[in-house]
């Protein structure tokens, strides 16, 4: 256990998509972030970080769901989240849209400044020592708001290298967007089916046994996908792996 | 007329997937554009400050503009040349026919130019009885095709070779039926060896400006075929069609949107061409047209300065968003319905035809930031798509079962014992829709997702029930 990290409390944003569908992925967080001998709370108050309203154009009610959370996870030195997207939101967002409000505004910049994605914090906060196997070749998936907004690349390679077992193989345009896009893969589902159909191309392409990703609602996406064309390649979140906690079934698969 | 149409973006876009010929002839675009832009940029490692200073530049440029204009205004005239402000696209039309007429024209070449599409100049011109010639490759491909630029570097993106060879047999009938045109150079050869002549016949030649600067009163255009210099240097009038945004104080700064321009739109170090016009042609000039003209537009742009949408006008029209966006390379250009295709389509579309004639488009993004990450002048685009969300939403454009839903969910988002509640019912009911399996091929009310991919089933109960109850027991972590 790192010395600094003792007594420290870090409060585990669950994400919507975490708590409804594979609540695994919040196990496993919890289980890395006290590995590197941080105290973790959940607190109770929390609901859906706003993304659905904020990308919809209803400012106030992403407004107040802002100042609700924030307020949920006051008193904690760190806020950890597994999602890019959900992430992105807190840190960057969340100070954008309460700057006006003089109440709120710094409180959203403290906020935002203990709030990390949780590959980010394992490595930059509590830098971790990964111990887990996972005997794959593994390809990873960046997520659209965790490469541009949280700034997450090397991160969860990093720790995936510390994966007794773990062979990387990139995909081909690591970049490019899977098509998930919240509200965005339903309304234009056309358009969003030819950005999944390219990127499960390029992940059959890259010869990969599993797929890995930050979050869930590219994995969702991705994993669905893969089982609509009767892919046979396997889709975790990164954090199941990282965690040793790859007993559940893969998403989308019957236990 | 090009009438915006991009409400029927949906349809439209759906319909372009399901196109062949355009897939074939997008697919070029992303395997070609993405890497070039990349190596230029690699070998200039300066590139990120020179965005920031591009950035600086139009920021400041766009806080003086008044200023800037009246200056350039002042150095056109002083080079013997004259401006014209036009505030919208039919006050544009009037005069450049008016300049047209003045020359007795019957035939008008063109360069490309954005900005004549904006204002429909083309087919205005021939109502008029004037036959406008276009006489870049891409948009002399289009226009013997009646179609519309699809991107706006390469206007003919969308058209694959194949079909080129077809038009051109089609159109170019005294030439040698059998004649050989596999090779792009043989189609390049005969497109210019047909618009040779026209540039003598022309009497006025219209180009664009893609920058123009104050200091000098000098217009500039970025070429790659030579075809913008024989347009405006041949005829006896040059009129460059150009809007108000794009006017730069000093020679300096045109060279530093230079050094951002060609490497984010092709990948060029520099574009083959760029040409400097100041004024008309001078007695010791060798050549040049005897009138210089520049036609300035504003159709609208003003409006939104020192405004939310201001930073949309930073945008020197290098096409890199549209090169970078997986929805542009899923629909091509035209699904997005007016001049403006792609992201900065998507957010220039509303503001110049009002967001409810373009409601779909500040949609049609996933979000992914890529725009914005390769942006010479660094517009934040998906905060200017979420500003047009916004206003969909409180002008009540945003349809209203979109919006109660919205409502209900945000209600819910609010009320943390009700959301862990309908959590907690929401995961029974797909856990026995799902009945075991991993995933769902058909999900009531989710046939946007299901439609093209399975959906996952929950694992089992909610995260939040789990954690209480093993916190409560001091079960297992």
């Amino acid at each position: 256990m790192p010395p600094a990290a003792k007594g420290q409390r870090v409060a585990l944003f669950v994400t919507c998509l975490v708590d409804l569908f594979r609540p695994s992925v919040g196990f496993a967080a919890v289980k890395l972030i006290e590995q590197a001998g941080f105290t973790v709370e959940v607190p109770e108050a929390q609901t859906c970080c706003g993304q659905p309203a904020y990308n919809s154009g209803d400012r106030a009610d992403t407004q107040a769901i802002a100042r609700h959370t924030i307020q949920a996870f006051e008193g904690y030195d760190y806020i950890v989240v597994p999602s890019g997207s959900c992430g992105g939101m807190l840190h960057c967002h969340y100070p954008e849209l309460l700057a006006e409000d003089p109440k709120w505004a710094a409180r959203a910049v403290a906020f935002a400044a203990r709030t990390y994605e949780l590959t980010q914090f394992l490595v930059e906060v509590a830098k971790i020592k990964i111990d887990a196997a996972f005997p794959a070749r593994v390809t990873y998936h960046d997520s659209c708001s965790s490469l541009r907004e949280m700034g997450v690349k090397t991160q969860p390679r990093d720790l995936l290298g510390q994966v007794k077992g773990v062979q990387i193989s990139e995909l081909a345009e690591t970049e490019a967007c899977c098509g998930f896009g919240g509200t965005f893969c339903v309304k234009f589902p056309d358009i969003s089916n030819s950005m999944v159909e390219r990127k499960t191309a390029d992940i059959v392409a890259s010869g990969a046994d599993t797929l890995l990703a930050g979050d869930l609602g590219c994995l969702m996406n991705i994993a669905g996908k893969l089982k609509r064309q009767g892919s046979t390649v396997k889709v975790r979140h990164v954090a199941e792996v990282l965690a040793g906690m790859t007993d559940d079934a893969a998403i989308g698969e019957a236990e | 007329m090009f009438v915006p149409n991009s409400n029927a973006f949906p349809e439209k876009s759906s319909n372009a997937i399901a196109d062949p010929q355009l897939q074939e002839a997008l697919g070029l675009l992303r395997v070609q554009s993405i890497p070039n832009r990349l190596k230029a940029v690699d070998k200039l490692p300066e590139f990120e400050a020179l965005r920031d200073r591009a950035r600086d530049l139009k920021d400041h440029i766009l806080g003086h503009l008044d200023q800037y204009l009246l200056q350039f205004e002042e150095q056109v005239k002083l080079s013997g040349g004259e401006v014209h402000w036009c505030s919208d696209a039919e006050s544009a039309r009037q005069t450049i026919l008016r300049l047209c007429r003045e020359a007795g024209a019957k035939t008008v070449t063109k360069g490309k130019t954005m900005i004549g599409e904006e204002i429909s100049i083309n087919d205005f011109l021939s109502e008029n009885g004037i036959e406008p010639v276009e006489t870049d490759l891409g948009e002399y491909i289009i226009q013997l095709r009646k179609e519309t630029p699809s991107h706006i570097i390469g206007p003919a993106i969308h058209v694959t070779k194949r079909q080129v060879e077809q038009t051109f047999r089609e159109h170019h009938t005294d030439l040698e039926p059998a004649r050989s045109l596999e090779d792009p150079n043989a189609l390049m050869a005969e497109a210019r060896a047909k618009l040779r002549d026209r540039y003598f016949e022309a009497d006025v030649g219209i180009t664009g400006a893609n920058f123009f600067i104050a200091e000098t009163g000098s217009t500039v255009i970025v070429t790659n075929e030579g075809n913008g210099d024989l347009t405006q240097t041949l005829p006896k009038m040059h009129i460059a069609l150009t809007s108000i945004e794009k006017v730069v104080p000093t020679l300096d700064d045109a060279m530093t949107l230079l050094r951002v321009l060609p490497r984010s739109a092709t990948g060029q170090e520099l574009s083959v061409y760029v040409t400097f016009s100041t004024g008309p042609r001078r007695q010791t000039d060798p050549d040049g047209p005897k009138a210089f003209h520049v036609v300035l537009l504003d159709n609208g742009r003003s409006g939104y300065l020192g405004g939310p949408m201001q930073e949309m006008l930073r945008c020197i029209r290098c096409g890199a968003c549209m090169d970078h966006c997986p929805v542009y390379h899923a629909v091509g250009g035209h699904a997005y319905g007016w001049v403006y295709p792609g992201p900065i389509g998507s957010i220039l579309t509303p503001a110049l035809v009002g967001v409810e004639n373009a409601k779909h488009l500040p949609h049609a993004s996933s979000l992914c930031g890529r725009c914005e990450s390769v942006c010479p002048v660094r517009i934040p685009i998906p905060k200017l798509l979420r500003h047009w969300r916004e206003e969909e939403f409180t002008r009540g454009i945003t349809p209203a079962v979109q919006r109660s839903g919205l409502g209900l969910w945000a209600w819910f988002a609010k009320h943390p014992a009700l959301y862990r509640f309908a959590a907690r019912w929401g995961t029974r009911l797909l856990r026995l829709i799902a009945d075991g399996r991993g995933s769902v091929s058909v999900l009531p009310l989710a046939g946007g997702w299901t439609k093209h991919r399975d959906f996952p089933a929950p694992q089992g109960k909610t995260f939040h029930d789990q954690w209480r109850a093993q916190r409560s027991t001091g079960g297992a972590k």
